[in-house]
């Protein structure tokens, strides 16, 4: 593999004084800390209103009528807004992407018009004085409702005696891929071994702590909307408000300030948030919607709620031969706009055994819909499915011909020194380190003393097992994520740099931070690449006013593409000063530097003047320059992935864990991460993106799950009823990391936020089979409930 | 049905200013401290006790801003993380989250530095797995605790140091 560093000059990681590789950190969360964030409900203005809905108690029901008269008039209500009235401001859309070929959905409204499709739904919105006030006026609206039959088994939905949704779609799938690469029949024809099972991923959704929120306000006067948004895409939202409202695109501001969690969920755009923009262009006042929790449970997109049946050919000697997969997910009524209901089952024919040799797979996607929340794309998307399935198959074969699980992975996955190559669905790899990966973590775990305990431990009763996932992950998506399908969704991030008077730089970024730790890795590399030190860097995000155009912060993106931003533009920024300080200095530009906030001697490091005094001469005494020079002291610079459409990651994960065969409950005794996620520009903050990815993981795998009567009722909306991981239960994990950095950017930096989610289940149901295996058990089913545990091993 | 509710007063000191205001009877304390005072610092994650998100200190004890009522503590001294802060009692604690990370998007952040405190004046060495228990009625959906365990670890061992 050529690196990046013989083939550019004066290369990023070649500076002196570098940041990149250091665990700084975040400049920015001491705030936070101290109680001085500001989220979207910290945001109060003049005259502020604030919004509630009455939104849908059935999951699917035609509304005959609506009377808000006795709502209008209660106290401190400012208006009541219904569905057509609300259709007539802001239009409604489609979320199908052209390039998910045959993806249907039909259009979906702010409020609901006609009929709600699932219970949740926004139907009427009232704005108030309070948000308590609001809330006493929806008791007073009547709506006369006649309930329709509900589609909440995705089982069935396809079923020709199962009522359509959107009659005018012709039926209830929404999309389906089918894939067929290599020789799928004469593999299975010829295998020695056929395994075929199935696989469930149960429903779950995002949970921040900090539900969605938005405050918008329009000044009629500027015919100006100004939206504070809680969202991790404010371009896009700009965009969208402002398609919808059919108002200027630059008439339209989205700030977003501190985002108390997001994982994909704040990625979208909701029904609710469109209302509350129209809201305030109506009343020409601002409005504020906070979902309160109940609110976020149905309102919230869902993921993961995945059927896979899984057939894997493996040969004796422990070959892998053929992987065949069909998958059916439910998404809930609507293709969630405007980057679709698809993507998910998308990445799963994707990626589905990507990381091993064998060519042959086939693949099928059925995505259907149905009366329950809408789902879409939530952190990781698709992975924590297609591991769980991948290593699963994988599990299942070794288990036939009794070889270990590390063995039949050596023996499977593509070799290290393979790349670039493609996945049997097309899509190319850089480079990965599959194998490289693997050692690392069987050396960190001690793959071979804890089999040798385990050994004993099953002596003494005790149901101890070993679990291992190998992983793929996309990250640096570039456009043919979502832009050549259409969506407005930028592939490309810009920053921008500006070095003031003081010798102080100001840099402005597309990408947003959520708590990654997005500017924190921004300010090293443009510190790094103009050579400054970090105090002298404040880093903008997240305003469409003011930064440059970009996409925002998802798909593990941000240290990648607005770390490879902010370093071009610190290089540039670099020439740009060295070259007025040779005019003031009389010297070739090229002979000199920029370290520690001074001018100096690329030769040997000699202080030639400070940044502040070529600030101070280019803005207050240009008058001393030459009359035919400009200085030039901001910048901006882009970057997109264009050698590759995503820079694909890898990893492994594995764990230690002991089963109580009496309870079900499980407890952890280790559990590593090996990551590659190219240059790691700040390890302290790329450790714990995989750590909490691990832990959100791990709700997927064990707690979380959305439960739906059969009449589509979501049954366990508070957080007292839906588990999430508590401090108390999740295991310490050790991290490691392979460096294969992606040639596509001089910083070669690939995402980090998303590998240690889409692992999770995987590793931990594969531990937890191998525990089980001695009493004849196995789960399936996730999460991976005591209950379940228990009904594997024949208890309950 | 009208909904005229009739307003009370209450009298308090916060973060050692004394407020009086009129408030409803049904507002939470955490609402009243967020919306009255503007003291946006404590968070509201849940509504009903469980994630800790608007943990603040009422006389002295630690408490969940959304499950009492701000008449309740009409009276009484109210700490939040303003106050708290600002007096610099968690310089340390504050640090030590800050160097190891121990916060991400820092929602939950000002209710587990307030739940600290308390742990760490009723156990002033407290084991991994004791932090971890104590914790448990604190929510973070983005650490994965592990790196707050660690901060809470480190300010405890420098406390016994000093
Ligand atoms: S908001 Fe009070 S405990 Fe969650
Ligand atoms: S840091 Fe985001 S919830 Fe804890």
């Amino acid at each position: 593999m050529p690196d990046t560093k013989s083939m550019i000059k004066d290369h990023v990681l070649d500076r002196p004084n570098s940041y990149i590789g250091r665990s700084v950190p975040r400049p920015n969360a001491k705030r936070l800390l101290a109680g001085r964030g500001t989220f979207t409900d910290d945001v109060k203005l003049p005259r502020l209103t604030h919004v509630a809905f009455l939104r849908s108690t059935y999951a699917h029901a035609e509304i005959v009528s609506i009377d808000v008269s006795e709502a209008k008039e209660s106290e401190g209500v400012v208006a009541v807004v219904t569905g057509p009235e609300m259709a007539e401001v802001c239009s409604p859309w489609v979320g199908v992407l052209t390039h998910l070929e045959g993806l249907k959905s039909a259009p979906q409204h702010a409020l609901a018009v006609k009929k709600a499709s699932w219970q949740g739904e926004p139907v009427v919105a009232v704005v108030a004085n309070t948000r308590a006030q609001a809330e006493d006026a929806i008791e007073l609206i009547d709506i006369e409702w006649k309930e329709l039959p509900v589609v909440a088994d995705m089982e069935t939905a396809l079923d020709p005696e199962t009522p359509l949704i959107h009659p005018e779609l012709g039926d209830n799938l929404a999309w389906q891929r089918d894939l067929d690469a290599g020789d799928v029949d004469t593999a299975f024809a010829n295998a020695d071994h056929v395994i075929e099972e199935t696989y469930i991923s149960n429903r779950h959704t995002g949970v921040c702590l900090e539900t969605r929120g938005i405050v918008a306000d329009y000044n009629p006067g500027e015919d100006q909307l100004t939206i504070y948004h809680s969202t991790q895409a404010p371009h896009m939202m700009q965009s969208l408000f402002a398609k919808h409202l059919n108002i200027e695109e630059h008439k339209v501001r989205v700030i977003c300030k501190d985002v108390g969690g997001s994982y994909g969920i704040k990625v979208h755009s909701y029904p609710d948030e469109y209302a509350t923009v129209a809201l305030a262009y109506m009343l020409k006042r601002p409005v504020k919607f906070i979902a309160d929790r109940l609110e976020s449970f149905t309102s919230d997109i869902h993921a993961r709620d995945h059927r896979v049946k899984t057939k894997v050919a493996v040969s004796n000697e422990g070959e892998i031969q053929a992987f065949e997969i069909d998958d059916l997910t439910g998404i809930g009524p609507y293709s969630v706009y405007p980057r679709t209901s698809g993507i998910e089952a998308n990445q799963v024919v994707n990626l589905t055994g990507g990381q091993y040799t064998n060519p042959n797979y086939r693949a099928r996607a059925q995505v259907v819909l149905q009366n329950k929340s809408p789902m879409c794309q939530y952190r990781a998307v698709g992975h924590p499915i297609l591991t769980l399935i991948t290593e699963g198959m994988v599990d299942d074969a070794a288990r036939k011909i009794g070889m270990d699980p590390l063995e039949i992975r050596r023996k499977n996955l593509v070799p290290d020194d393979a790349y670039p190559t493609t996945a049997p669905s097309g899509l190319p790899f850089e480079n990965l380190s599959h194998h490289a990966s693997l050692y690392k973590l069987v050396e960190m775990m001690d793959y071979d003393g804890l089999r040798k305990d385990q050994a004993e431990a099953r002596e003494q009763g005790i149901y101890r097992g070993i679990g291992l996932a190998t992983f793929i992950e996309v990250t640096n998506p570039g456009p043919a994520f979502y832009g050549v399908g259409g969506a407005p969704i930028s592939a490309q991030d810009g920053a921008t740099m500006r070095l003031d008077a003081k010798g102080n730089v100001i840099v402005e970024i597309g990408v947003t931070e959520q708590g990654q730790g997005a500017e924190a890795v921004v300010a090293q590399c443009a510190a790094t690449a103009l050579g400054v030190s970090m105090d002298k860097i404040k880093v903008i995000a997240g305003d469409t006013d003011i930064t440059p155009y970009g996409g925002g912060t998802w798909g593990s993106r941000a240290a990648g593409i607005g770390g490879e931003a902010a370093v071009q533009a610190g290089k540039a920024l670099r020439q740009n000063i060295v070259e007025v300080a040779g005019i003031m200095l009389q010297c070739d530009p090229s002979t000199l530097d920029i370290r520690e906030n001074n001018v100096v001697d690329l030769a040997d490091g000699n202080e030639r003047m400070a940044l502040a005094e070529v600030g101070r001469v280019c803005y207050y005494r240009p008058d001393t320059l030459p009359k035919d020079y400009q200085s030039e002291l901001v910048v901006t610079r882009h970057y997109v992935p264009k050698q590759f459409p995503f820079a694909f990651t890898n990893g492994v994960q594995g764990c230690y864990l002991e089963v109580d065969t009496n309870t079900g409950f499980i407890t952890f005794k280790k559990y590593v991460v090996v990551e590659d996620c190219g240059t790691v520009i700040n390890p302290l903050l790329v450790d714990e993106q995989v750590r909490g990815g691990v832990i959100q993981g791990l709700g997927g795998a064990l707690y979380e799950e959305c439960l739906y009567s059969d009449e589509g009722q979501f049954l366990n909306g508070t957080m007292a009823d839906y588990l999430v991981p508590m401090a108390a239960e999740m295991p310490d994990v050790e991290v490691g990391h392979v460096e294969s950095p992606t040639l596509d950017s001089e910083l070669g930096a690939k995402g980090a936020g998303e590998a240690g989610t889409g692992g999770a289940p995987a590793v931990v149901m594969n531990a937890l089979n191998d525990a089980l295996e001695p009493l004849g058990g196995k789960v399936t089913i996730q999460p991976f409930t005591p209950e379940r545990i228990l009904q594997a091993i024949g208890k309950i | 049905m009208t909904n005229e509710i009739e307003q009370i007063p209450v009298a308090l000191t916060v973060n050692g200013e004394k407020v009086s205001k009129l408030i409803e009877p049904r507002l939470s304390l955490v609402d009243f401290l967020r919306n009255e005072l503007e003291l946006t610092g404590s968070h509201i994650g849940c509504e009903h006790g469980v994630c800790g998100a608007c943990t603040v200190r009422v006389n002295g004890e630690i408490v969940r801003g959304c499950l009492m009522l701000a008449v309740q503590a009409n009276g009484g001294e109210v700490e939040t993380i303003e106050g708290a802060s600002d007096s610099g009692k968690i310089d340390d604690l504050q640090k030590a989250f800050h160097e190891r990370n121990a916060l991400q998007c820092g929602f939950c952040t000002p209710g587990m530095l307030m739940t600290t405190t308390e742990l760490l004046a009723t156990n002033p060495d407290p084991s991994r797995e004791e932090i971890r228990e104590y914790l448990s009625g604190n929510y973070c959906r983005c650490t994965g605790y592990e790196a707050i365990v660690d901060a809470i670890e480190t300010v405890a061992q420098e406390r016994k140091g000093a």
